[in-house]
């Protein structure tokens, strides 16, 4: 089923990791196999921050084979070697948990080479490459993963986040949302749906050069996004396309690191609710997200079918 | 099991497209007859008095929890129960076999005031998903939007939204009249097989798509007709009805229904009067 939720302060900033933690929380009912978060934080905009893990978590209900933290270590290592002949300098560095790790990085050169440089060491996924961007995914609900990664007191404009339960692949972080848009920076998404020609566009993509980490139907769309924003077309133009390119049902939302948007199938057949003001848009795959942040009466209103919604901050 | 058999005579009802084939025998189910409205008032178990009204504050209650109070109160002679900060939460005011004022001070979530039988309720908000499914008699007023599948097989009783409504209005409708103030999303009245839907505004796409009768009236544009829907004459009658009922639901006032489009079933893709009354009785 899963649920999505996101919101956008407009001219403003706030805990968006505590008010997303909120929204996905209230829509755990809706599976809580994985939850992830893509927050917008506020930074000075010099330095790249990469959120990447070196292996899987293996507790809480996962489908992933158990590797020993050594394996971890030795990946590391690599990553780290490798981010040296990239030139890239580590400015900062986080290792949250042991499959787990933050990166700040000085780094001025072509991401697509960057990252598929990082990603060649097996069992290495980078979750998030971006200046604002920091996408957080893990096992377990909303509010257990907040805890994990103490999330509740990142400031930023905006966020979008998801609450899994899994159908159409297993139940590890690589199938978990938000993806990335790779290679470009600072693009993430969330989808709720099924995806029906999953296979027939990721043939094409991939011959194109595209890289896929997951059998997640969901990442498609990432993938579809950036490949059409690398081809020259704007969020906006890429996101009316995927409503024809792609067949099924969904309701997505993709974030880049000065806007929000939302696409709905030309039949309406997942679930969005929406509040728009003028300082503050959320929406989520129920009313009742939305309330955690808003607990007041407020004016909300389903997007109709074939719905492009996008907002600047 | 209804034993169906065609009449010459017809009714209002079937005269106004409501439906084509006549029960006779023993049977439970209804159709709507305007001169009858009475008898879509279902008295349930509870002897309730109107004018004894009561105030409850869901916020920190779980749905099952605050449809049992409910329950409770009725069983105690509230007739007219206000609902304080339902802050969307799901399935509130389900199954009420009784007759009740029930009124909502906020918005509720998905299913809302599912499979009743006799209540007027006014919800001074928005509501979810499936707003009313099944809803077999009484009086649903919502003041904001609504979500998708609103009135989803409602089987009698009125269903008003003043604001805009999702996908799927009235999927599978069996009876009762939906009315929508503003607009209204794609495939509204997929599959409906009678009853009536008035949409003030827009409808979407693939409006009607497979109905197998019913009628459904737009005051705006019309995104496309679906599979089998067709558009038919508004006669002077439509409009007569459209009028009163427009006046008692208290919206579109002074709206021109002259203008509206009716759309009905063309009977081609679906048609189970023009089966064998043997054939009839295994479909059904």
């Amino acid at each position: 089923m899963c649920g999505i939720a996101g919101l956008i302060h407009r001219g403003n900033t706030s805990k968006v990791g505590f008010e997303l933690q909120g929204m996905l929380q209230a829509l755990k009912h809706r599976g809580e196999d994985s939850t992830g978060y893509a927050l917008y934080g506020k930074t000075d905009g010099q330095n790249f921050i990469m959120r990447f893990k070196v292996g899987e978590n293996v507790g809480e209900g996962s489908t992933s084979i158990m590797e020993d933290v050594s394996v971890y270590d030795e990946r590391k290592k690599i990553v780290d070697g490798y981010l040296s002949d990239l030139e890239a300098k580590i400015i900062k560095e986080e290792r949250i948990l042991p499959y787990s790790l933050r990166y700040e990085i000085e780094y001025d050169k072509d991401l697509m080479e960057f990252s598929q440089k990082i990603e060649s060491v097996p069992g290495v996924e980078i979750l998030s490459m971006g200046k604002s961007l920091e996408v957080i995914k893990d096992l377990g609900n909303a509010e257990a993963v907040c805890k994990r990664y103490n999330l509740d007191k990142l400031v930023g404009t905006h966020a979008i986040g998801h609450a899994r339960m899994a159908t159409e692949s297993g139940v590890d972080i690589k199938s978990a949302h938000p993806f990335w848009g790779y290679p470009f920076s600072d693009v993430s998404v969330v989808h709720n749906g099924q995806l029906t020609n999953y296979w027939n566009n990721r043939r094409v993509l991939e011959n194109k050069g595209m890289r896929f980490m997951s059998e997640c139907d969901s990442e498609l769309i990432a993938v579809y996004l950036a490949e059409k924003m690398r081809n020259g077309a704007t969020l906006e133009e890429g996101m009316k396309e995927s409503l024809t390119g792609l067949d099924g049902v969904f309701t997505y939302f993709v974030a880049t690191k000065d806007s929000l948007g939302m696409a709905k199938d030309t039949m309406a057949a997942k679930p969005l609710v929406l509040y728009e003001s003028d300082d503050l848009v959320a929406m989520g795959s129920e009313e009742i997200a939305i309330r955690s942040v808003l607990p007041q009466e407020i004016e909300t209103y389903d997007p109709f079918d074939g719905e492009v919604k996008v907002w600047q901050i | 099991m209804a034993n169906l058999k065609t009449s010459e005579k017809k009714t209002k009802a079937q005269s106004m497209g409501l439906h084509s084939e006549v029960l006779t025998g023993k049977t439970q189910q209804k159709f709507f007859n305007p001169d009858e409205a009475e008898n879509f008032y279902y008295f349930g178990t509870y002897d309730v008095d109107f004018n004894k009204r009561t105030e409850i504050d869901v916020k920190n209650m779980e749905c099952r929890e605050a449809n049992k109070k409910i329950d409770e109160l009725m069983k105690d002679g509230y007739g007219t129960i206000v609902i304080k900060n339902p802050q969307g939460k799901h399935s509130l005011g389900v199954g009420i076999l009784n007759k009740l004022n029930l009124i909502f001070e906020g918005s509720l979530g998905y299913f809302g005031c599912g499979s009743m039988d006799g209540p007027i309720v006014r919800i001074n908000g928005r509501v979810g998903w499936s707003c009313a499914e099944n809803m077999m008699a009484g009086k649903v007023v919502i003041e904001k939007n609504a979500g998708s599948c609103f009135g989803a097989a409602i089987r009698g009783g009125d269903l008003i939204c003043k604001g805009s409504v999702g996908a799927r209005t009235g999927i599978d409708q069996k009876g009762g009249t939906i009315i929508i103030g503003g607009d209204a999303g794609a495939f509204t009245g997929f599959m409906m097989q009678r009853g009536r839907i008035i949409i003030l505004g827009d409808v979407g796409i693939n409006l009607g798509d497979s109905m197998y009768d019913g009628t459904i009236f737009v005051g705006g544009k019309i995104g496309s007709f679906g599979s089998d829907a067709v558009e038919a004459e508004l006669t002077d009658s439509d409009q007569d009805w459209l009028r009163r009922k427009l006046k008692v639901a208290e919206i579109g006032e002074n709206f021109d229904v002259s203008k509206m489009t009716k759309v009905v079933a063309g009977k081609k893709l679906w048609n189970y009067d023009a089966l064998e009354p043997t054939e009839k009785k295994g479909a059904i």
